[in-house]
Protein backbone atom coordinates (compact mmCIF):
# COMPACT_ATOMS: atom_id res chain seq x y z
CA UNK A 1 0.00 0.00 0.00
CA UNK A 2 1.13 3.13 -0.85
CA UNK A 3 2.31 5.82 1.59
CA UNK A 4 -0.63 8.18 -0.74
CA UNK A 5 -3.20 5.66 0.19
CA UNK A 6 -2.76 6.50 4.07
CA UNK A 7 -3.94 10.41 2.78
CA UNK A 8 -7.70 8.49 1.50
CA UNK A 9 -8.13 5.81 4.16
CA UNK A 10 -10.93 6.56 6.76
CA UNK A 11 -11.90 3.97 9.50
CA UNK A 12 -14.81 1.81 7.35
CA UNK A 13 -17.33 1.93 10.70
CA UNK A 14 -19.85 4.40 9.76
CA UNK A 15 -20.52 5.25 13.29
CA UNK A 16 -17.01 7.27 12.88
CA UNK A 17 -18.03 8.81 10.51
CA UNK A 18 -19.62 11.47 13.29
CA UNK A 19 -16.28 12.08 14.98
CA UNK A 20 -13.28 13.31 13.39
CA UNK A 21 -10.90 10.90 14.22
CA UNK A 22 -11.67 8.29 11.94
CA UNK A 23 -9.10 9.99 9.43
CA UNK A 24 -6.19 9.04 9.35
CA UNK A 25 -5.39 6.17 11.07
CA UNK A 26 -2.73 5.53 13.27
CA UNK A 27 -0.40 3.48 12.18
CA UNK A 28 1.87 1.21 14.05
CA UNK A 29 5.29 2.25 13.45
CA UNK A 30 7.07 -0.33 14.85
CA UNK A 31 4.92 -3.11 13.09
CA UNK A 32 5.09 -1.31 9.73
CA UNK A 33 6.99 -2.20 7.14
CA UNK A 34 8.81 -0.30 4.60
CA UNK A 35 9.60 -0.75 1.18
CA UNK A 36 10.45 1.69 -1.77
CA UNK A 37 9.57 0.90 -5.29
CA UNK A 38 12.01 3.02 -6.78
CA UNK A 39 11.32 1.99 -10.22
CA UNK A 40 8.45 3.93 -10.54
CA UNK A 41 9.13 6.77 -12.67
CA UNK A 42 8.93 10.43 -11.60
CA UNK A 43 5.96 12.38 -13.07
CA UNK A 44 6.09 16.33 -11.94
CA UNK A 45 3.07 17.14 -14.05
CA UNK A 46 1.07 13.54 -12.31
CA UNK A 47 2.27 14.30 -9.25
CA UNK A 48 1.09 17.85 -9.09
CA UNK A 49 -2.51 17.01 -9.61
CA UNK A 50 -2.15 14.36 -7.26
CA UNK A 51 -0.55 16.87 -4.09
CA UNK A 52 -3.65 19.25 -5.48
CA UNK A 53 -5.94 16.32 -3.60
CA UNK A 54 -3.83 15.34 -0.60
CA UNK A 55 -4.86 16.49 2.86
CA UNK A 56 -1.34 17.65 4.50
CA UNK A 57 -2.14 17.70 8.34
CA UNK A 58 -2.63 13.96 7.44
CA UNK A 59 0.35 13.25 5.40
CA UNK A 60 2.13 15.04 8.86
CA UNK A 61 0.52 12.89 11.38
CA UNK A 62 1.16 9.18 9.38
CA UNK A 63 4.63 10.35 8.17
CA UNK A 64 5.10 10.56 12.00
CA UNK A 65 4.07 7.76 12.70
CA UNK A 66 6.18 6.09 10.68
CA UNK A 67 8.95 7.54 12.20
CA UNK A 68 9.64 10.84 9.55
CA UNK A 69 9.04 14.39 11.02
CA UNK A 70 11.24 16.45 9.24
CA UNK A 71 8.04 17.55 6.54
CA UNK A 72 7.12 21.20 5.70
CA UNK A 73 4.32 21.96 8.34
CA UNK A 74 2.69 23.64 5.04
CA UNK A 75 1.69 21.63 2.00
CA UNK A 76 3.74 23.34 -0.50
CA UNK A 77 2.77 25.12 -3.25
CA UNK A 78 4.05 25.49 -6.64
CA UNK A 79 3.79 27.93 -9.64
CA UNK A 80 2.75 24.57 -11.92
CA UNK A 81 3.70 26.98 -15.25
CA UNK A 82 7.64 27.49 -14.27
CA UNK A 83 8.67 25.07 -12.06
CA UNK A 84 11.91 26.09 -10.17
CA UNK A 85 15.10 23.80 -9.80
CA UNK A 86 13.75 23.99 -5.66
CA UNK A 87 10.16 22.78 -6.92
CA UNK A 88 11.72 19.72 -8.51
CA UNK A 89 13.78 18.43 -5.39
CA UNK A 90 10.80 19.15 -3.39
CA UNK A 91 8.47 17.41 -6.25
CA UNK A 92 10.70 14.51 -6.09
CA UNK A 93 10.88 14.10 -2.44
CA UNK A 94 7.36 14.04 -2.58
CA UNK A 95 7.10 11.25 -5.56
CA UNK A 96 9.86 8.70 -3.01
CA UNK A 97 7.62 9.67 0.01
CA UNK A 98 4.18 9.34 -1.56
CA UNK A 99 4.36 7.39 -4.54
CA UNK A 100 7.35 5.12 -4.19
CA UNK A 101 7.04 3.98 -0.15
CA UNK A 102 5.35 1.44 0.14
CA UNK A 103 3.92 -0.16 3.74
CA UNK A 104 3.97 -4.14 2.40
CA UNK A 105 2.63 -5.52 6.22
CA UNK A 106 1.46 -3.44 8.72
CA UNK A 107 -0.78 -2.74 10.71
CA UNK A 108 -3.49 1.04 11.26
CA UNK A 109 -5.70 1.67 14.28
CA UNK A 110 -8.59 3.88 13.95
CA UNK A 111 -8.04 6.90 16.91
CA UNK A 112 -12.26 6.87 17.48
CA UNK A 113 -12.78 3.32 18.11
CA UNK A 114 -10.01 1.74 18.27
CA UNK A 115 -10.63 -0.95 15.66
CA UNK A 116 -7.33 -2.73 14.15
CA UNK A 117 -6.88 -2.80 10.16
CA UNK A 118 -3.67 -4.97 8.75
CA UNK A 119 -2.13 -4.53 5.54
CA UNK A 120 -1.02 -7.87 4.45
CA UNK A 121 1.16 -8.36 1.02
CA UNK A 122 1.14 -4.62 0.33
CA UNK A 123 -2.87 -4.59 0.32
CA UNK A 124 -4.65 -3.10 3.48
CA UNK A 125 -7.54 -5.23 4.49
CA UNK A 126 -10.64 -2.77 5.61
CA UNK A 127 -13.32 -6.05 6.09
CA UNK A 128 -15.44 -5.49 9.83
CA UNK A 129 -16.76 -8.02 11.80
CA UNK A 130 -20.43 -8.77 11.84
CA UNK A 131 -21.01 -6.29 15.23
CA UNK A 132 -19.48 -3.53 13.36
CA UNK A 133 -20.66 -3.72 9.87
CA UNK B 1 -13.03 28.96 -41.43
CA UNK B 2 -14.84 25.61 -40.51
CA UNK B 3 -13.36 22.32 -42.50
CA UNK B 4 -14.80 18.91 -43.31
CA UNK B 5 -13.34 15.89 -41.94
CA UNK B 6 -14.11 12.62 -42.61
CA UNK B 7 -14.32 10.27 -39.68
CA UNK B 8 -13.24 6.30 -40.61
CA UNK B 9 -14.98 3.85 -38.47
CA UNK B 10 -15.01 0.28 -37.40
CA UNK B 11 -18.54 -1.79 -37.64
CA UNK B 12 -18.15 -3.50 -34.22
CA UNK B 13 -20.08 -2.70 -30.89
CA UNK B 14 -22.03 -0.31 -33.07
CA UNK B 15 -24.59 0.31 -29.96
CA UNK B 16 -21.40 2.04 -28.46
CA UNK B 17 -19.64 3.87 -31.47
CA UNK B 18 -21.75 7.29 -31.05
CA UNK B 19 -21.52 7.13 -27.44
CA UNK B 20 -17.79 7.20 -27.67
CA UNK B 21 -17.49 9.80 -30.45
CA UNK B 22 -20.32 11.91 -28.73
CA UNK B 23 -18.15 11.42 -25.11
CA UNK B 24 -14.67 12.32 -26.59
CA UNK B 25 -15.89 15.62 -28.03
CA UNK B 26 -17.60 16.24 -25.27
CA UNK B 27 -14.21 15.65 -22.82
CA UNK B 28 -12.45 17.96 -25.20
CA UNK B 29 -14.94 20.72 -25.65
CA UNK B 30 -15.71 20.18 -28.92
CA UNK B 31 -19.65 20.78 -29.09
CA UNK B 32 -19.98 22.08 -32.63
CA UNK B 33 -19.82 18.47 -34.20
CA UNK B 34 -23.11 17.95 -35.70
CA UNK B 35 -24.26 14.31 -35.33
CA UNK B 36 -26.74 14.63 -38.32
CA UNK B 37 -25.34 12.71 -40.86
CA UNK B 38 -23.86 10.31 -38.86
CA UNK B 39 -25.30 6.55 -39.37
CA UNK B 40 -25.16 3.40 -37.60
CA UNK B 41 -25.22 1.32 -41.04
CA UNK B 42 -22.23 3.40 -42.49
CA UNK B 43 -18.12 3.18 -41.15
CA UNK B 44 -18.11 6.48 -42.69
CA UNK B 45 -19.02 10.35 -40.89
CA UNK B 46 -18.45 13.25 -42.47
CA UNK B 47 -18.24 16.36 -39.63
CA UNK B 48 -16.95 20.09 -39.83
CA UNK B 49 -14.27 20.93 -37.73
CA UNK B 50 -12.07 24.42 -37.11
CA UNK B 51 -8.91 22.45 -37.32
CA UNK B 52 -6.42 19.57 -36.96
CA UNK B 53 -5.82 19.98 -33.60
CA UNK B 54 -9.31 19.20 -32.84
CA UNK B 55 -9.41 15.95 -35.55
CA UNK B 56 -6.48 15.06 -33.53
CA UNK B 57 -7.84 15.68 -29.65
CA UNK B 58 -11.32 13.97 -30.67
CA UNK B 59 -10.00 10.88 -32.14
CA UNK B 60 -6.77 10.17 -30.86
CA UNK B 61 -8.01 7.72 -27.38
CA UNK B 62 -11.17 6.34 -29.95
CA UNK B 63 -11.47 2.27 -29.91
CA UNK B 64 -14.23 2.33 -31.94
CA UNK B 65 -12.96 4.38 -35.25
CA UNK B 66 -10.12 3.43 -37.23
CA UNK B 67 -9.04 7.35 -38.40
CA UNK B 68 -9.84 10.69 -39.13
CA UNK B 69 -9.14 12.41 -42.41
CA UNK B 70 -8.94 16.24 -43.67
CA UNK B 71 -11.70 15.62 -46.31
CA UNK B 72 -11.27 16.46 -50.15
CA UNK B 73 -13.23 14.55 -52.18
CA UNK B 74 -15.64 11.42 -52.86
CA UNK B 75 -17.50 9.35 -55.82
CA UNK B 76 -18.87 6.84 -57.20
CA UNK B 77 -16.01 6.15 -59.39
CA UNK B 78 -12.85 6.98 -59.58
CA UNK B 79 -13.76 9.89 -62.43
CA UNK B 80 -16.13 11.53 -60.16
CA UNK B 81 -14.01 11.05 -57.27
CA UNK B 82 -11.15 13.66 -58.95
CA UNK B 83 -13.71 16.11 -60.28
CA UNK B 84 -15.01 16.07 -56.83
CA UNK B 85 -11.72 16.80 -55.22
CA UNK B 86 -10.95 19.42 -58.14
CA UNK B 87 -14.01 21.04 -57.77
CA UNK B 88 -13.68 21.67 -53.75
CA UNK B 89 -13.95 24.88 -52.01
CA UNK B 90 -10.60 24.49 -50.61
CA UNK B 91 -8.82 22.45 -53.52
CA UNK B 92 -6.25 25.14 -54.45
CA UNK B 93 -5.19 25.83 -50.73
CA UNK B 94 -4.88 22.30 -49.81
CA UNK B 95 -2.48 22.01 -53.01
CA UNK B 96 -0.50 25.00 -52.40
CA UNK B 97 -0.33 23.68 -48.52
CA UNK B 98 1.00 20.40 -49.24
CA UNK B 99 3.01 21.11 -52.40
CA UNK B 100 6.50 20.56 -51.31
CA UNK B 101 5.67 18.29 -48.02
CA UNK B 102 7.15 15.17 -48.33
CA UNK B 103 4.40 11.75 -48.70
CA UNK B 104 2.90 8.94 -49.49
CA UNK B 105 -0.44 7.19 -50.54
CA UNK B 106 -2.17 4.69 -48.95
CA UNK B 107 -4.86 2.86 -49.38
CA UNK B 108 -7.69 1.51 -47.67
CA UNK B 109 -11.09 0.33 -47.97
CA UNK B 110 -14.15 -1.38 -45.74
CA UNK B 111 -16.71 -3.93 -47.15
CA UNK B 112 -14.36 -5.74 -49.51
CA UNK B 113 -10.62 -5.10 -51.67
CA UNK B 114 -9.93 -4.51 -54.41
CA UNK B 115 -6.58 -6.51 -53.67
CA UNK B 116 -4.97 -7.52 -57.49
CA UNK B 117 -7.77 -5.49 -59.41
CA UNK B 118 -6.69 -2.04 -58.50
CA UNK B 119 -3.13 -0.58 -60.27
CA UNK B 120 -1.94 1.55 -57.39
CA UNK B 121 0.47 2.82 -59.25
CA UNK B 122 -2.09 3.77 -62.05
CA UNK B 123 -4.04 5.05 -59.17
CA UNK B 124 -1.40 7.10 -57.89
CA UNK B 125 -0.66 8.53 -61.30
CA UNK B 126 -4.49 9.97 -61.91
CA UNK B 127 -4.06 12.30 -59.25
CA UNK B 128 -1.05 13.67 -61.03
CA UNK B 129 -3.06 16.91 -61.16
CA UNK B 130 -2.54 17.92 -57.97
CA UNK B 131 1.20 19.00 -58.60
CA UNK B 132 2.70 17.73 -55.45
CA UNK B 133 6.53 18.66 -55.61
CA UNK B 134 7.92 17.32 -52.53
CA UNK B 135 9.90 14.00 -51.94
CA UNK B 136 7.53 9.99 -51.92
CA UNK B 137 8.48 8.49 -48.97
CA UNK B 138 7.69 5.58 -47.32
CA UNK B 139 9.05 5.83 -43.57
CA UNK B 140 7.20 9.28 -41.95
CA UNK B 141 6.41 11.00 -44.71
CA UNK B 142 4.93 14.57 -43.78
CA UNK B 143 1.34 13.71 -44.96
CA UNK B 144 -0.32 10.33 -45.89
CA UNK B 145 -2.48 10.86 -48.53
CA UNK B 146 -5.62 7.72 -48.54
CA UNK B 147 -7.76 6.42 -51.20
CA UNK B 148 -10.58 4.43 -49.06
CA UNK B 149 -13.01 2.17 -51.56
CA UNK B 150 -16.19 1.09 -50.03
CA UNK B 151 -18.04 -2.09 -50.80
CA UNK B 152 -21.21 -3.49 -50.46
CA UNK B 153 -20.14 -6.73 -48.66
CA UNK B 154 -22.47 -9.87 -49.94
CA UNK B 155 -22.87 -11.04 -46.42
CA UNK B 156 -21.52 -10.70 -43.01
CA UNK B 157 -18.22 -13.04 -44.58
CA UNK B 158 -18.32 -12.61 -47.96
CA UNK B 159 -16.49 -9.72 -49.32
CA UNK B 160 -17.99 -7.47 -52.02
CA UNK B 161 -16.51 -6.95 -55.29
CA UNK B 162 -18.47 -3.75 -56.38
CA UNK B 163 -16.89 -0.76 -54.78
CA UNK B 164 -19.89 1.84 -53.66
CA UNK B 165 -17.88 4.61 -53.15
CA UNK B 166 -14.34 5.98 -52.87
CA UNK B 167 -12.95 8.60 -50.82
CA UNK B 168 -9.97 10.51 -50.75
CA UNK B 169 -8.35 12.38 -48.00
CA UNK B 170 -5.26 14.03 -45.84
CA UNK B 171 -4.48 11.35 -43.00
CA UNK B 172 -4.91 12.97 -39.49
CA UNK B 173 -5.13 11.24 -36.81
CA UNK B 174 -5.07 7.30 -36.44
CA UNK B 175 -7.28 6.21 -33.77
CA UNK B 176 -6.26 4.46 -30.23
CA UNK B 177 -7.59 1.13 -31.89
CA UNK B 178 -5.12 1.60 -35.09
CA UNK B 179 -2.26 2.29 -32.79
CA UNK B 180 -2.43 -1.02 -31.37
CA UNK B 181 -4.06 -0.93 -27.77
CA UNK B 182 -6.22 -3.89 -28.40
CA UNK B 183 -2.58 -5.80 -28.98
CA UNK B 184 -1.18 -4.30 -26.12
CA UNK B 185 -3.87 -4.99 -23.64
CA UNK B 186 -5.37 -8.09 -24.90
CA UNK B 187 -6.28 -10.44 -21.91
CA UNK B 188 -4.06 -13.33 -24.01
CA UNK B 189 -1.22 -11.52 -23.13
CA UNK B 190 -1.66 -10.31 -19.47
CA UNK B 191 0.43 -11.47 -16.66
CA UNK B 192 -2.67 -11.44 -14.21
CA UNK B 193 -6.16 -12.24 -15.55
CA UNK B 194 -8.89 -14.28 -14.19
CA UNK B 195 -12.43 -15.88 -15.02
CA UNK B 196 -13.85 -12.70 -14.80
CA UNK B 197 -11.64 -10.23 -16.65
CA UNK B 198 -12.95 -7.84 -19.01
CA UNK B 199 -12.08 -8.05 -22.62
CA UNK B 200 -9.68 -5.09 -23.74
CA UNK B 201 -12.06 -3.21 -26.26
CA UNK B 202 -14.71 -3.12 -24.23
CA UNK B 203 -13.13 -1.88 -21.56
CA UNK B 204 -11.17 0.63 -23.37
CA UNK B 205 -14.25 2.01 -24.81
CA UNK B 206 -16.31 2.13 -21.07
CA UNK B 207 -13.34 4.48 -19.96
CA UNK B 208 -13.83 6.66 -22.95
CA UNK B 209 -17.16 6.69 -22.80
CA UNK B 210 -16.79 7.28 -18.83
CA UNK B 211 -14.69 10.18 -19.76
CA UNK B 212 -11.40 8.99 -17.89
CA UNK B 213 -9.06 11.98 -18.24
CA UNK B 214 -5.61 12.47 -16.91
CA UNK B 215 -4.14 13.05 -14.01
CA UNK B 216 -7.47 12.67 -12.51
CA UNK B 217 -8.83 9.92 -9.76
CA UNK B 218 -10.79 6.77 -11.39
CA UNK B 219 -11.88 4.27 -8.54
CA UNK B 220 -13.61 0.93 -9.36
CA UNK B 221 -15.16 -0.77 -6.42
CA UNK B 222 -15.56 -4.61 -8.21
CA UNK B 223 -12.22 -4.45 -9.31
CA UNK B 224 -11.60 -8.46 -9.30
CA UNK B 225 -8.55 -8.62 -11.69
CA UNK B 226 -8.44 -4.95 -12.32
CA UNK B 227 -9.93 -4.90 -15.81
CA UNK B 228 -10.79 -1.52 -15.57
CA UNK B 229 -8.60 0.03 -13.71
CA UNK B 230 -5.48 -1.15 -16.62
CA UNK B 231 -8.29 0.96 -19.03
CA UNK B 232 -7.91 3.90 -16.40
CA UNK B 233 -4.88 3.85 -15.81
CA UNK B 234 -4.30 3.75 -20.03
CA UNK B 235 -5.58 6.89 -20.05
CA UNK B 236 -3.62 8.24 -17.46
CA UNK B 237 -5.88 8.52 -14.57
CA UNK B 238 -4.46 7.51 -11.03
CA UNK B 239 -6.42 3.99 -10.13
CA UNK B 240 -7.58 2.98 -7.07
CA UNK B 241 -9.66 -0.35 -6.66
CA UNK B 242 -11.36 -2.28 -4.42
CA UNK B 243 -12.99 -6.01 -3.89
CA UNK B 244 -14.86 -7.62 -0.78
CA UNK B 245 -12.73 -10.51 -2.50
CA UNK B 246 -9.22 -10.45 -1.27
CA UNK B 247 -7.92 -12.79 -3.28
CA UNK B 248 -8.53 -11.61 -6.47
CA UNK B 249 -6.98 -8.61 -6.08
CA UNK B 250 -4.12 -10.13 -4.53
CA UNK B 251 -3.33 -12.15 -7.58
CA UNK B 252 -1.05 -14.99 -7.42
CA UNK B 253 2.67 -14.88 -6.82
CA UNK B 254 4.29 -13.08 -9.49
CA UNK B 255 0.79 -12.53 -11.29
CA UNK B 256 -0.48 -9.58 -9.71
CA UNK B 257 -2.60 -6.52 -11.03
CA UNK B 258 0.49 -4.39 -9.58
CA UNK B 259 2.70 -6.62 -12.41
CA UNK B 260 0.04 -5.81 -15.21
CA UNK B 261 0.83 -2.38 -14.75
CA UNK B 262 4.30 -2.38 -14.37
CA UNK B 263 4.16 -4.82 -17.75
CA UNK B 264 2.05 -1.75 -19.76
CA UNK B 265 4.92 0.43 -18.16
CA UNK B 266 1.94 2.45 -16.27
CA UNK B 267 2.94 1.53 -13.16
CA UNK B 268 2.58 5.10 -11.56
CA UNK B 269 -0.95 5.28 -12.67
CA UNK B 270 -1.85 2.05 -10.39
CA UNK B 271 -2.45 3.79 -6.53
CA UNK B 272 -3.70 0.85 -5.06
CA UNK B 273 -6.25 -2.02 -4.13
CA UNK B 274 -8.10 -2.31 -1.29
CA UNK B 275 -9.69 -5.30 0.18
CA UNK B 276 -12.92 -3.44 1.20
CA UNK B 277 -16.77 -4.29 1.18
CA UNK B 278 -17.93 -1.09 -1.19
CA UNK B 279 -20.88 -0.74 0.93
CA UNK B 280 -18.51 0.05 4.00
CA UNK B 281 -16.35 2.43 2.53
CA UNK B 282 -13.31 3.51 3.89
CA UNK B 283 -12.28 6.09 1.28
CA UNK B 284 -12.56 9.24 2.96
CA UNK B 285 -15.60 11.25 2.07
CA UNK B 286 -14.30 14.45 1.21
CA UNK B 287 -12.23 12.61 -1.36
CA UNK B 288 -13.58 13.68 -4.50
CA UNK B 289 -13.51 10.85 -6.88
CA UNK B 290 -13.59 12.11 -10.76
CA UNK B 291 -14.87 8.43 -12.25
CA UNK B 292 -16.41 5.24 -11.14
CA UNK B 293 -16.05 2.60 -13.56
CA UNK B 294 -17.05 -0.71 -12.63
CA UNK B 295 -18.76 -4.28 -13.43
CA UNK B 296 -20.53 -4.96 -10.46
CA UNK B 297 -21.05 -8.69 -9.71
CA UNK B 298 -23.73 -9.94 -11.27
CA UNK B 299 -24.05 -12.85 -8.49
CA UNK B 300 -23.22 -15.42 -11.27
CA UNK B 301 -19.66 -16.79 -10.76
CA UNK B 302 -20.64 -15.87 -6.93
CA UNK B 303 -23.78 -14.90 -5.01
CA UNK B 304 -23.47 -10.94 -4.18
CA UNK B 305 -22.14 -10.58 -0.42
CA UNK B 306 -21.29 -7.60 1.44
CA UNK B 307 -20.10 -7.98 5.46
CA UNK B 308 -22.49 -9.03 8.16
CA UNK B 309 -24.28 -11.70 9.41
CA UNK B 310 -26.93 -13.30 7.35
CA UNK B 311 -28.04 -15.06 11.06
CA UNK B 312 -27.40 -12.39 13.57
CA UNK B 313 -28.41 -14.52 16.57
CA UNK B 314 -25.61 -17.26 15.69
CA UNK B 315 -22.81 -13.91 15.88
CA UNK B 316 -24.33 -12.66 19.24
CA UNK B 317 -21.87 -12.00 21.33
CA UNK B 318 -18.77 -13.74 19.80
CA UNK B 319 -17.09 -10.14 19.75
CA UNK B 320 -16.71 -11.15 23.22
CA UNK B 321 -14.57 -13.66 22.34
CA UNK B 322 -10.89 -13.32 23.26
CA UNK B 323 -7.70 -15.79 21.62
CA UNK B 324 -4.50 -15.21 23.40
CA UNK B 325 -5.99 -11.83 25.31
CA UNK B 326 -6.68 -9.92 21.92
CA UNK B 327 -10.37 -10.06 20.71
CA UNK B 328 -10.80 -12.67 17.96
CA UNK B 329 -12.13 -10.40 15.60
CA UNK B 330 -8.73 -7.89 15.87
CA UNK B 331 -6.06 -10.95 15.09
CA UNK B 332 -4.55 -10.64 11.71
CA UNK B 333 -6.12 -13.39 10.16
CA UNK B 334 -9.59 -13.44 11.54
CA UNK B 335 -12.21 -13.63 8.75
CA UNK B 336 -15.31 -11.64 8.58
CA UNK B 337 -18.70 -13.40 7.86
CA UNK B 338 -20.65 -12.08 5.08
CA UNK B 339 -24.25 -12.21 4.28
CA UNK B 340 -26.00 -11.97 0.73
CA UNK B 341 -26.94 -9.05 -1.01
CA UNK B 342 -29.34 -8.09 -3.59
CA UNK B 343 -27.52 -6.50 -7.32
CA UNK B 344 -30.59 -4.16 -6.87
CA UNK B 345 -29.39 -2.72 -3.37
CA UNK B 346 -26.08 -2.93 -4.34
CA UNK B 347 -26.76 -0.65 -7.58
CA UNK B 348 -28.60 1.50 -5.22
CA UNK B 349 -25.86 1.64 -3.07
CA UNK B 350 -23.49 2.58 -6.11
CA UNK B 351 -25.84 5.16 -7.67
CA UNK B 352 -26.03 7.07 -4.22
CA UNK B 353 -21.93 6.63 -3.52
CA UNK B 354 -21.48 8.57 -6.95
CA UNK B 355 -24.32 11.22 -6.17
CA UNK B 356 -22.34 11.58 -2.93
CA UNK B 357 -18.66 11.68 -3.98
CA UNK B 358 -18.50 12.39 -8.16
CA UNK B 359 -17.98 16.27 -8.84
CA UNK B 360 -20.22 17.94 -10.64
CA UNK B 361 -20.38 16.13 -14.10
CA UNK B 362 -18.53 13.87 -13.15
CA UNK B 363 -19.52 10.17 -14.68
CA UNK B 364 -20.36 6.75 -13.42
CA UNK B 365 -20.51 4.32 -15.87
CA UNK B 366 -20.47 0.60 -15.09
CA UNK B 367 -22.06 -2.78 -16.83
CA UNK B 368 -25.48 -4.16 -15.75
CA UNK B 369 -26.77 -7.28 -17.01
CA UNK B 370 -30.26 -8.31 -18.18
CA UNK B 371 -32.48 -11.31 -19.59
CA UNK B 372 -33.94 -11.20 -23.02
CA UNK B 373 -36.03 -14.18 -22.39
CA UNK B 374 -39.24 -12.99 -20.98
CA UNK B 375 -41.05 -9.84 -21.77
CA UNK B 376 -40.75 -8.25 -19.00
CA UNK B 377 -39.20 -4.67 -19.08
CA UNK B 378 -35.83 -3.59 -18.39
CA UNK B 379 -35.75 -1.29 -15.37
CA UNK B 380 -32.38 0.75 -15.13
CA UNK B 381 -31.83 2.54 -11.54
CA UNK B 382 -32.09 5.61 -11.30
CA UNK B 383 -31.14 8.39 -8.90
CA UNK B 384 -32.57 11.82 -8.30
CA UNK B 385 -28.84 13.72 -8.63
CA UNK B 386 -28.19 11.76 -11.67
CA UNK B 387 -28.63 11.78 -15.09
CA UNK B 388 -28.52 8.82 -17.03
CA UNK B 389 -26.95 9.51 -20.08
CA UNK B 390 -26.15 6.25 -22.06
CA UNK B 391 -27.76 2.83 -21.92
CA UNK B 392 -25.28 0.77 -24.29
CA UNK B 393 -26.76 -2.66 -25.02
CA UNK B 394 -24.23 -5.50 -26.05
CA UNK B 395 -26.56 -8.32 -27.27
CA UNK B 396 -25.75 -12.28 -26.24
CA UNK B 397 -27.75 -15.01 -27.07
CA UNK B 398 -30.80 -15.16 -24.26
CA UNK B 399 -29.01 -12.13 -22.45
CA UNK B 400 -27.44 -9.22 -23.00
CA UNK B 401 -25.12 -6.93 -20.92
CA UNK B 402 -25.13 -2.82 -20.86
CA UNK B 403 -23.08 -0.37 -19.76
CA UNK B 404 -25.30 2.38 -17.77
CA UNK B 405 -23.83 5.82 -17.86
CA UNK B 406 -24.44 8.57 -15.56
CA UNK B 407 -23.49 12.19 -14.84
CA UNK B 408 -23.78 13.80 -11.40
CA UNK B 409 -26.19 17.09 -11.86
CA UNK B 410 -26.46 17.56 -8.33
CA UNK B 411 -28.83 18.00 -5.54
CA UNK B 412 -30.65 20.47 -7.96
CA UNK B 413 -31.25 18.31 -10.78
CA UNK B 414 -34.15 16.25 -8.95
CA UNK B 415 -34.80 13.68 -11.75
CA UNK B 416 -36.65 10.22 -11.19
CA UNK B 417 -35.76 7.91 -8.91
CA UNK B 418 -36.72 3.93 -8.44
CA UNK B 419 -34.27 3.27 -5.15
CA UNK B 420 -35.83 0.73 -3.16
CA UNK B 421 -37.93 -0.80 -5.68
CA UNK B 422 -37.49 -4.61 -6.96
CA UNK B 423 -35.92 -4.13 -10.56
CA UNK B 424 -33.77 -6.91 -11.65
CA UNK B 425 -36.25 -9.88 -11.29
CA UNK B 426 -33.80 -12.26 -10.27
CA UNK B 427 -30.92 -12.41 -12.84
CA UNK B 428 -28.95 -15.16 -11.25
CA UNK B 429 -32.11 -17.46 -11.02
CA UNK B 430 -32.63 -17.26 -14.17
CA UNK B 431 -29.40 -17.67 -15.48
CA UNK B 432 -28.76 -20.51 -14.22
CA UNK B 433 -32.34 -21.98 -15.38
CA UNK B 434 -31.09 -21.08 -19.06
CA UNK B 435 -33.59 -18.13 -19.44
CA UNK B 436 -36.20 -20.42 -20.62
Amino acid sequence: MKFLTTNFLKCSVKECDRSNDNFPLRYNGEKCQLEQDESIEFNPEFLLRIIDRVDWDAVLSVASDLGNSSLPPKKPIFESEQLSDEDMVILRDLHTLLIQTNIIEGEMTCKNCGHIYYIKNSIPNLLLPPHLA
Amino acid sequence: MPKKYLVFMVQVHVNFRRAELESLADLYKLDSINFKDYKEDSPFFIVELDNDQQAKDWIKRSILTRGIYEYWGQGITYDELHSDIRAGNNFEDYKSCYKNSTFKFEFDCYGGSSSGKLDRVACIESFKYLEFEGKIRMKNPDEVFTVIEEYEPINDNVAGEKPLRVFFGRLVQRSDRFCGALEKYDLKKRPYKGTTSFEAELSLVSANIAQVKAGTIMYDPFAGTGSFLVAGGHYGAAVIGSDIDGRMIRGKGSQTIRANFRKYGESLQFIDVLTMDFTHNALRSNLVIDTILCDPPYGIRESIKVLGAKDPEKFAGKENVEINGLKAYLHRDYIPTKKPYSLDALLDDLLQFASERLPLDGRLAFWMPVANDENIETVIPMHRNLELKYNCVQEFNKWSRRLLVYINRGSEYNGPTNAGLERSSNFRDRYFKGFN
